[in-house]
């Protein structure tokens, strides 16, 4: 097996792969590539590393695991805290919803166009995340929105019940506006990959359907259904503008906290906040990784 | 095919199944439509309240307030011709580096697919902290006047671009024959670029659309990177709108989703043209 993500036996062998070809050309391939790495080495390498190696230097010079130490303070860790628990609460929600919705286009009986729509309208939603999103449920759910409005027009006032937009409940609400459709477009695939001929099989053997979703369809979907809400995870883990739209930056999340320390430095320690930058992207890191991890387990069944 | 392997008893109890499936069919409308009031009602009651800009009456006053807004076409057409600087910029990167890859240097394709997902992995906000922190002082000082930081912003976006134009174009080169194309074309005198420009460029033209307008429908509105460089763009812009007008951010937010859904129904038409050739 190879290491790659995805193996391309037609070009694999070396003949083609530029093994026995004189060195002149060999550079000119190279060549060919240069200018991606320089350019990402730039604009994607060169400012990962530079938080890193800002992140391990003391205050007077030196290197030092002085600043993450310091990530255990109050103000970083509530706000990792709050970003986990909206990540996980809106992954598991948005999956759990996002793969019931994809169950009913592929397979629940509905006319055909209506798979079409929502993978569009998911293509749509799922990317309409940022400013116009928040707009959208200001006047949908804030203070004064249209459907607060309705709820008061039946006696409910529900601000007075505890409701806020501007809360972890009313940011949950709203992130799942582009969590779900995420999840759509990801598990879709993965539901039509499950094949006609394992659940004749599993009803030729006398398998109720129950047992046919818990014993075939769902261990092959598993890999696919986990590795996905992990990308939501980490999708709404690296979230800045919806919440800073929402809230004016002024609310408690990792994204925030790092957006509020680079316009004044609000850790009062330059160092720590390079720590909070760099503790996100060994996150996010790890999230993708299992991400891979999984989807490449369930290619193995789901082609 | 599928008749004549069913055996007689499932065949049978398929028949004899006729309310289950019908109740099966109540749960799945249940669910899609659940779903769908959730995803309408915020589109529904914005639209609502951008029609009441006008005391007294419905009309589409808010949507003419937006675009005679003094700052709001600069700031659009500045977004637009950013995004499309930043198309152009990742498909002269990416074609070719895929191309390469694909063709000559399979060995690097590990390493290029760990790169294009690294816009992934560094959130937007980090990705500007390091960018700032990198560009804000000589011997690499970028951020100095409003231009130069434009330019950096350009080539940011290029590059978080580079995992959706990657993939679009790496999809794009399996459905075709990129070796024998590459030896037709050079048995008939071609050199690299004009097999690049002339064969591969024309082959690739739905991967490149389908690149270019996803990659569109995510930097025209983008607002994180943009605001911590101070450029006056379409997201920042829209953010200030939000906190300064009552029904104009209304217009704002459906002009905005109209155009993520043109992009992405671009996407699924051309595509769909090509399956149906």
């Amino acid at each position: 097996m190879t290491t790659s993500l995805q193996p391309t036996p037609r070009f694999a062998d070396p003949a083609l792969a530029g093994a026995r070809r004189p060195a002149r050309l060999q550079l000119g391939y190279w060549l060919g590539v240069l200018p991606f790495f320089v350019f990402s080495g730039l604009f994607l390498i060169g400012p990962a590393l530079i938080l890193a190696y800002r992140s391990l230097e003391g205050p007077e010079g030196g290197l030092t695991l002085d600043n993450y130490r310091q990530l255990a303070s109050e103000t970083v860790m509530s706000a990792y805290g709050m970003s986990i628990r909206i990540s996980l609460t809106t992954a598991i929600i948005g999956g759990l919803i996002g793969f019931l919705v994809a169950w009913v286009v592929s397979m629940g009986g509905l006319p055909r166009p209506f798979r079409s729509l929502t993978t569009t309208f998911s293509g749509v939603a799922s990317n309409f995340a940022g400013v116009p999103l928040a707009a959208a449920y200001i006047f949908t759910l804030g203070r004064v929105g249209v459907i607060t409005a309705l709820f008061e027009v039946f006696g409910i006032d529900l601000y007075r019940t505890g409701f806020s937009l501007y809360s972890f409940a009313g940011l949950t609400l709203v992130y799942l506006y582009f969590q779900v459709p995420l999840m759509i477009l990801v598990i879709l695939p993965a539901l039509d990959g499950l094949k006609r001929e394992w659940r004749e099989a599993a009803e030729n053997l006398g398998a109720t359907p129950l047992q046919y979703w818990r014993h075939v369809a769902l261990p092959v979907l598993m890999p696919s259904i986990l590795g996905t809400m992990i990308l939501l995870f980490g999708n709404s883990f690296g979230a800045h503008a919806t919440a800073y739209a929402l809230t004016g930056g002024f609310f408690t999340l990792a994204t925030l906290l790092i957006g509020q320390q680079i316009s004044g430095d609000v850790l009062h320690n330059p160092g720590l906040g390079y720590a909070v930058a760099m503790g996100m992207v060994i996150i996010m890191g790890f999230s993708i990784l299992i991400y891979s991890i999984l989807q490449r387990r369930s290619e193995r069944w789901l082609r | 095919m599928t008749i004549t392997t069913t055996p007689a008893p499932l065949a049978a109890k398929a028949a004899a199944a006729g309310t289950p499936a019908r109740k099966n069919r109540f749960w799945s409308w249940l669910i899609y439509v659940a779903g769908a009031v959730y995803f309408l009602t915020p589109l529904a009651a914005t639209f609502y309240w951008s029609l009441r800009a006008e005391k007294g009456k419905l009309g589409f006053e808010a949507y003419r307030r937006l675009f005679a807004e003094t700052d709001f076409l600069p700031a659009f057409s500045e977004s637009l011709v950013n995004a499309v600087a930043a198309i152009l910029l990742s498909l002269l990167l990416i074609v070719p580096t895929a191309y390469w890859v694909t063709l000559r240097l399979p060995k690097l394709r590990p390493v290029v697919e760990f790169i294009t997902l690294l816009p992934f992995v560094i959130p937007a906000v980090v990705l500007v902290f390091g960018l700032l922190r990198l560009y804000s002082r000589p011997p690499l000082l970028l951020t100095a006047t409003y231009d130069s930081s434009r330019v950096l912003l350009v080539c940011v976006y290029a590059a978080l671009s580079f995992p959706y134009m990657f993939r679009a174009v790496d999809n794009g080169l399996r459905a075709m024959d990129v070796r024998a194309l590459t030896e037709a074309a050079q048995s008939l005198g071609a050199g690299w670029p004009t097999i690049l420009l002339q064969v591969i460029f024309p082959n690739l033209r739905v991967a490149l659309l389908s690149g270019a307008l996803l990659t569109f429908a995510i930097v025209i509105g983008e607002l994180t990177i943009a605001l911590f460089m101070a450029q006056h763009t379409l997201g920042p812009y829209m953010a200030d709108l939000t906190r300064s007008k009552v029904y104009e951010p209304s217009a704002m937010a459906l002009v905005a989703f109209a155009l993520t859904w043109a992009a992405m129904g671009m996407i699924a038409y051309i595509s769909r043209e090509r399956r149906q050739p």
